[in-house]
């Protein structure tokens, strides 16, 4: 075995390429996917830069001007029933719709992927035990149990978060496990086994990149649902309260003049949560795809 | 200690627990392979000979298994009494395993070169460059062609010859005393199934590794075995020189083994013909 001082640049040549390199890269080629990614972006971008953009205050109206409609010089998007400027409340809002969309959905997996992971693959009775309390969970109506949990803990942005994240975990959880189940029955795990691994090094090493691809893309549809039930929450009056420009507070309030006539000033916070929905999906589409060592190296077949 | 045999197993039995009872799936097994020996355990499905080989690496513990009695020596020493922690150090590094699924048994989510080096690492004190230098040397060993290139690999960007290689070579890549080959060459087609069986000659020779051949396939013990065992329902019921046991079988089981595959091959070559 003489031949490796010959090949030396061969072999460390195959290192700078990362596997995460060749997701980004992989990602960095689906346009709909960057086109996704662009539009989070600035909508996250516009969120945290609130103070600095919004032209008015997103809680004081002038009632004397209000519903008026998109397109009044100096109300680019409208006025609502208080008078309050439509574009600064949906400025502001992102804030709220973004962190309910994205903090429960991120604390829910991580403990969805501990309890899967260790119920879908040691299984046996704590496993079980896990599983059948997670479908005790599962059997309420995913709105009545966060309405439920949220009416106990009183209403507000974090507590609605809360509310959230635990509805969420059976089913995150869920797909975690049949993945882990799915994926731990593989030869790999047993070769893995075979050569050493310890137990938990097959589950952090093996097994999570595995089951993570789709909870990834799970996450991202949930992302987008959850936008809408955070604004269902609000509706109801148990999630973020009103004057909180939440965009899901923005549609309800809209609501009530709809039917005078109105229209814009639930459409358009409605299309924003539309939009940041599909821009959710869209881009799990592409991390998963991304992910996918097939698709990230054009498949041999 | 020089004169032992590398593996002796005695009066293994492996039993399964289910509901209807318990399956003794290995029955009271006896055999030893020697220093840079080759058996081969040839038997039909069912018979144990799987289970025999993972009992070895003690890999049976999520399927209700238990190692009910018998000794297996390793280097004089008894495997049966080592801790997960001792069992731990010893798979992948003294005795190895390739399975017979190469399309399974690696991990698609990371490439060839990053699994070896996992590997290496885990059971040599070398540092990353090291290890990948031994990756590439390991499957330079297995003669994958343009070796370099395919540690960037994934595992389907290999034909299912190469992933055996590949298997192959993350078995040796620690330099065991003993390979325990599950059906390797099963589920690939006949002429890969002959260039792995003469890479594994080809390994035995030069690097002395013993092996333990679990096979269906009389055609894979003649061409690479000395010795060979014939399991059936669990119990070893013939074993000896393979010359001896392929010419003049003495059990009655060995001979309806051997006839049913001397039969198949008249039958083709009437179909030929």
């Amino acid at each position: 075995m003489t031949t490796a001082t010959l090949t030396q640049p061969a072999a460390t040549a195959w290192r700078r390429r990362s596997q995460f390199r060749l997701a980004t890269r992989a990602l960095a080629r689906d346009k709909v996917a960057v086109g996704a990614l662009v539009v989070l972006t600035l909508v996250v971008l516009v969120a945290i830069f609130a103070p600095l953009i919004s032209p008015y205050d997103p809680l004081v109206g002038d009632p004397t001007i209000r519903l008026l409609p998109p397109g009044t010089p100096g109300h680019l998007l409208g006025l609502d029933g208080q008078g309050r400027d439509i574009l600064s409340r949906l400025i502001w809002g992102g804030r709220y719709s973004l962190s309910v969309a994205i903090v429960p959905v991120l604390c829910a997996g991580v403990v969805a992927l501990v309890l899967g992971m260790v119920a879908g693959y040691f299984g046996g009775r704590w496993g079980e035990l896990v599983m059948r309390v997670l479908d005790v969970v599962f059997a309420f109506p995913i709105v009545l149990f966060a309405i439920a949990i949220a009416a106990v803990l009183g209403p507000g942005l974090v507590n609605s978060m809360l509310a959230i994240g635990i509805t969420l975990v059976p089913y995150m959880a869920r797909v975690v496990y049949t993945a882990t189940v799915q994926e731990s029955g593989k030869d790999y795990v047993e070769a893995a086994r075979a050569a050493g691994l310890t137990e938990v090094e097959i589950l952090g090493k093996q097994l999570l990149p595995n089951v993570l691809s789709p909870l990834v893309v799970y996450a991202t549809t949930l992302a987008g649902l959850v936008i809408v039930l955070a604004a269902g929450l609000s509706f109801l009056g148990v999630g973020i309260t009103p004057p909180a420009p939440d965009w899901g507070v923005m549609t309800s309030d809209g609501r009530q003049v709809l039917l005078e006539g109105y229209a814009h000033v639930a459409t358009i916070p409605g299309l924003m949560i539309f939009i940041v929905a599909i821009a959710f999906n869209l881009l799990g589409d592409g991390i998963r795809d991304a992910l996918d060592p097939h698709k990230q190296t054009g498949s041999r077949n | 200690m020089t004169n032992d045999p590398l593996l002796k197993v005695t009066g293994l039995r492996t039993h399964f627990s289910s509901e209807h009872g318990t399956v003794k799936a290995v029955d009271g097994v006896d055999f030893q392979i020697e220093r840079g020996g080759i058996l081969g355990v040839v038997g039909e499905s069912g018979s144990g000979k799987s289970v025999t080989g993972l009992s070895i690496l003690r890999l049976l513990g999520s399927r209700n298994a238990t190692i009910a009695g018998g000794q297996i020596l390793f280097h004089g020493e008894d495997l049966l009494t080592k801790s997960d922690r001792e069992m731990r150090e010893i798979r992948g590094k003294k005795i190895s395993m390739v399975f017979q699924n190469a399309m399974t048994a690696l991990d698609p989510f990371f490439r060839v070169g990053d699994q070896l080096v996992e590997v290496i690492r885990l059971h040599q004190r070398v540092g990353k460059r090291e290890a990948k230098l031994k990756a590439l040397e390991a499957m330079e060993l297995v003669r994958i062609p343009e070796a370099s290139r395919r540690l960037s690999s994934y595992p389907h960007q290999l034909s299912g010859g190469q992933r055996q290689r590949v298997m192959i070579a993350l078995a040796l890549s620690c330099g065991p005393d003993l390979l325990i080959a599950d059906e390797p060459t099963t589920a690939l087609d006949a002429t890969v199934q002959k260039q792995i069986i003469d890479l594994l000659a080809e390994v035995n020779r030069e690097l002395g590794t013993a092996i333990l051949m679990i096979t269906h396939d009389f055609g894979v013990v003649a061409r690479l075995c000395r010795t060979v065992a014939v399991m059936y329902a669990g119990k070893i019921v013939e074993s000896g020189e393979v010359a001896r046991v392929l010419e003049k079988p003495e059990d009655p089981y060995t001979q309806k083994l051997l006839g049913s595959v001397l039969r198949m091959r008249s039958e083709v070559r009437r179909v030929s013909a």
